[in-house]
C-alpha cells in the first residue's frame, strides 16, 4: 500500500470486553486524511469505547481483548503509556460532550490551548501564547487575546467548546476523535459548532470520528456512517447511500421512528419494539433479531458485514428485504 | 379569552431578586417576564427555547414550584396563581407533572406498584382500589401487569418514563405538564412514548403543557407553539403556520438550525447562524432582548421593545419588521 492510501486511522477486528461481556464486538472501521467518519448508535452500543481504545482511554474495568487499532499505520495498543501520552494531544485528540467538564476550572482557558504546544513541541511560552491566540481566533473566539486570560467559568458553554477544539488542534493533529460534541450545547450553538468544524477539516486536513447518536448531525456532518448496535458495526457506508437506502433494518426503522418536520402531525409514530438491549441480555446471532421485523432462523447466526453497494455494507441475512420495510 | 380554556397564564411574570455577593452583583432575573396563553382541554401547547429562555420557569410558575411575581394563573376559571397548603396539594388531582428523567423520578427503593399507588394513598383509596387502579394504570400504559413488584432498578429508562406517566394519571387529572418528557430515551424508544402521550390525550382528552427543545418532536405533537428567549415571547401561532411561515427572525434561526436526518435536504438548506451567545439573563439588552443577536435588527429595536402583534402567516409575533 503506497502512503497516500494509509488510512489515517484503521480499526481492524477491535474486541473489548468488560467482565467478560464483548462490549464492542469485533469492530472495525477506517477513515482518510480530512474525511469525517461518524459513529452513531444508541447508548450501550459501543461507540464511544471503540472510539477511548484508540486513545489508551479506557475506564479501568474494560480492557482490549483483540484486534488493531493503526494511526497512520503503526499500530497504538502494544504502546506503553509513555508512547501514548506522546501521540494523545498531539497526533489524535479527543473532545467531549461536557466542555465545561473537560476544562480545568482553576487554569487560564489560554494556557490549556498552549499545554499541548509546549508538552509535544517545546515551544516558548511567548510563541505558545501566541500560536494559542491565532488558533482560539481561528475557532471563532472574539477577542481571543483578552479571553486567553479567563478562566473556564467566565465563558459560556459554546465558547468553552470552541476552547476544546482550539486546545485539541492546535497541534494539528492527524486525527480528532469528537465524542457527542454538541449534546449539551442548545440548538442555535450547536449550529455555530457544526459549521466551525465543517470549516476547520479542510485547512487542517484533521481526519474526525465524530460519536454520536443524533442522525441530524450525521446527515449535517459526515462523509461517511457506521451503525453500531449491541457492540458491532450494523451498517457502514457513505452518507448519502445509507440514509437514502439503509440495507440494515436498524437503520431503516431508526430513520423511520424520528419525527418529520413535513410528515402529517399527530400521527402515530413508527416504532422498534422492545428495548435496546444491555450487553448481559445480548442474544445470540444477529443481536438485533429480537427486535427486528424481518427476524427468522437464518438470524441465529451472525450476520457479517457484506457489501451491498459501493462503499456500502450491511450485516444482515435479509438486506434485500429491507426496503420493503415501512 | 376563549370561553372552554381550561389554563389561562395571563401576563405571567417570574422575578428573581440576588442578593449581592462575591462575583455576583445582584440585580433581578426576570427570567419569565409576561408571558400568556391559553389551553383547552384536548389541545397541547408547546413552549420552545433555549437554556434559560424561561420555558420551564413558566411551567413551574404553573403548579406552584416557583412563586409568580405577577400576573395570574386560571385553572377551569378559578385563580389558582398564589394556592398555597391544602388548596394546593387538592390542585395535584387536576395537574401534574412529568419530568425528563425518569429515574431520578422514582424512588430506587419503592416498587412499582407503590411509587404509582402513592399518589392514591395520599388521597385516601383503600387497598383494594388501590390494587386494581394500579392494574388499570399499568395497562393503560402498555407495562405488563407483573411489573407491578418489581423496583426500577429493573426497568429500562423507556419503561420507567411510562411508571411515571402512569403515576402522573393515577388520580385522572387535567393537565399533565410535560417537561423534556422524552429527552433523556434513546432514539428508538423515542417515537413509542410520544404514540403513548398522543394516544393518552385522545382517550383522555388531556391537556398538554409540553416543554422541549427537539423542535420535530414539538411539531409532531403539539398543536400550537410559544417561542421564548431571555423570558420573552417572540413569536406564538398554531404549530404548521410556525414551523412553514415562521416571522420573528428567531424562529427562523432556531427551526433553520435543527440539523435534518437528511444529507441531501441538510447540505442543500439556506441555514442561519447566529452570531455570539445567549445574552446573561442579569444584563438583558435594553429594546427587543433578541437584539444582540439578531442579523435583521434596526435602529428602533435598541430603544423599543416591541409587543406581540399579528403576522402575515397568522402567527404573532413581538418585531418591528415583521409584517
Amino acid at each position: 500500500m503506497s502512503a497516500a492510501t494509509i488510512p489515517v486511522l484503521a480499526i481492524d477486528d477491535l474486541v473489548v470486553e468488560i467482565g467478560g461481556n464483548r462490549i464492542v464486538d469485533h469492530v472495525s472501521l477506517s477513515v482518510g486524511s480530512g474525511r469525517i467518519l461518524a459513529i452513531v448508535g444508541e447508548s450501550g452500543c459501543g461507540k464511544s469505547l471503540t472510539a477511548l481504545s484508540v486513545l489508551g482511554l479506557l475506564p479501568r474495568a474494560a480492557r482490549v481483548a483483540g484486534g488493531e487499532i493503526r494511526l497512520n499505520g503503526r499500530d497504538l495498543l502494544p504502546l506503553g503509556e509513555d508512547a501514548l501520552s506522546d501521540v494523545r494531544g498531539n497526533e489524535a485528540t479527543i473532545i467531549f460532550q461536557e466542555p465545561v467538564a473537560s476544562l480545568n476550572p482553576l487554569m487560564r482557558v489560554g494556557e490549556q490551548v498552549e499545554e499541548a504546544l509546549r508538552l509535544h513541541r517545546g515551544l516558548s511560552p511567548t510563541a505558545a501564547r501566541e500560536e494559542a491566540i491565532a488558533m482560539m481566533t481561528r475557532v471563532g473566539i472574539p477577542d481571543a487575546a483578552r479571553r486567553a486570560r479567563q478562566y473556564p467559568f467566565e465563558l459560556s458553554g459554546g465558547m468553552c467548546q470552541r476552547i476544546m477544539i482550539a486546545s485539541a488542534l492546535i497541534c494539528r493533529p492527524a486525527l480528532l476523535i469528537a465524542d457527542e460534541p454538541t449534546t449539551a450545547l442548545d440548538v442555535t450553538i450547536q449550529a455555530q459548532i457544526l459549521e466551525l468544524m465543517r470549516d476547520l477539516r479542510g485547512d487542517v486536513g484533521t481526519a474526525i470520528v465524530l460519536i454520536t447518536h443524533d442522525m441530524g448531525v450525521v446527515a449535517d456532518l459526515a462523509d461517511d456512517v457506521c451503525v453500531m448496535y449491541g457492540g458491532r458495526v450494523v451498517e457502514s457506508g457513505s452518507v448519502e447511500a445509507t440514509f437514502a437506502s439503509p440495507r440494515h433494518p436498524y437503520t431503516k426503522l431508526l430513520l423511520a421512528t424520528i419525527p418529520t418536520l413535513h410528515g402529517r402531525r399527530k400521527t402515530t409514530l413508527r416504532t422498534i419494539e422492545g428495548m435496546v438491549p444491555s450487553a448481559d441480555s445480548w442474544p445470540d446471532g444477529c443481536r438485533f433479531r429480537t427486535r427486528c421485523p424481518l427476524a427468522d432462523e437464518a438470524c441465529r447466526e451472525v450476520p457479517h458485514l457484506a457489501d451491498v453497494g459501493h462503499n456500502h455494507a450491511a450485516a444482515c441475512w435479509h438486506t434485500a428485504r429491507v426496503e420493503a420495510l415501512a | 379569552m376563549t370561553a372552554e380554556a381550561l389554563l389561562q397564564v395571563r401576563d405571567l411574570k417570574v422575578h428573581f431578586k440576588l442578593r449581592r455577593g462575591v462575583g455576583t452583583p445582584g440585580g433581578v432575573v426576570k427570567a419569565v417576564d409576561g408571558v400568556s396563553f391559553d389551553l383547552a382541554a384536548g389541545r397541547t401547547l408547546a413552549l420552545v427555547g433555549e437554556s434559560g429562555c424561561g420555558k420551564s420557569t413558566t411551567a413551574y410558575a404553573v403548579i406552584g414550584l416557583e412563586q409568580p411575581t405577577g400576573g395570574k394563573v386560571l385553572f377551569d376559571g378559578r385563580d389558582i396563581t398564589h394556592l398555597r397548603g391544602a388548596d394546593r396539594a387538592h390542585l395535584a388531582r387536576d395537574i401534574q407533572i412529568v419530568f425528563q428523567d425518569p429515574s431520578a423520578a422514582l424512588n430506587p427503593k419503592m416498587s412499582i406498584a407503590d411509587s404509582v399507588a402513592e399518589p392514591l394513598a395520599i388521597a385516601g383509596w383503600t387497598r383494594n382500589d388501590r390494587r386494581k387502579r394500579i392494574a388499570e394504570l399499568l395497562d393503560r400504559v402498555g407495562l405488563p401487569a407483573t411489573f407491578a413488584e418489581r423496583l426500577p432498578s429493573a426497568l429500562s429508562g423507556g419503561q420507567r418514563q411510562r411508571v411515571v406517566i402512569a403515576r402522573a394519571l393515577a388520580l385522572s387529572p387535567r393537565l399533565l405538564i410535560l417537561d423534556e418528557p422524552v429527552s433523556a430515551l434513546d432514539v428508538s424508544i423515542r417515537s413509542q412514548v410520544l404514540n403513548l402521550l398522543l394516544e393518552l390525550q385522545r382517550d383522555l382528552a388531556l391537556a398538554y403543557l409540553f416543554i422541549s427543545h427537539d423542535l420535530s418532536v414539538v411539531r409532531h405533537i403539539a398543536d400550537e407553539a410559544i417561542v421564548l428567549y431571555l423570558g420573552s415571547v417572540m413569536e406564538r401561532g398554531p404549530i404548521d403556520l410556525m414551523f412553514e411561515a415562521p416571522q420573528h427572525p428567531y424562529t427562523k434561526a432556531l427551526l433553520s438550525a435543527i440539523p435534518l436526518p437528511d444529507p441531501v435536504q441538510q447540505r442543500q438548506r439556506e441555514k442561519i447562524i447566529l452570531t455570539g451567545d445567549l445574552p446573561s439573563p442579569l444584563a438583558p439588552p435594553p429594546g427587543c432582548p433578541f437584539i444582540s443577536r439578531c442579523p435583521t435588527r434596526v435602529e428602533t429595536c435598541a430603544t423599543a421593545r416591541p409587543e406581540l402583534r399579528p403576522t402575515i402567516s397568522a402567527t404573532e409575533a413581538a418585531c418591528f419588521l415583521t409584517r
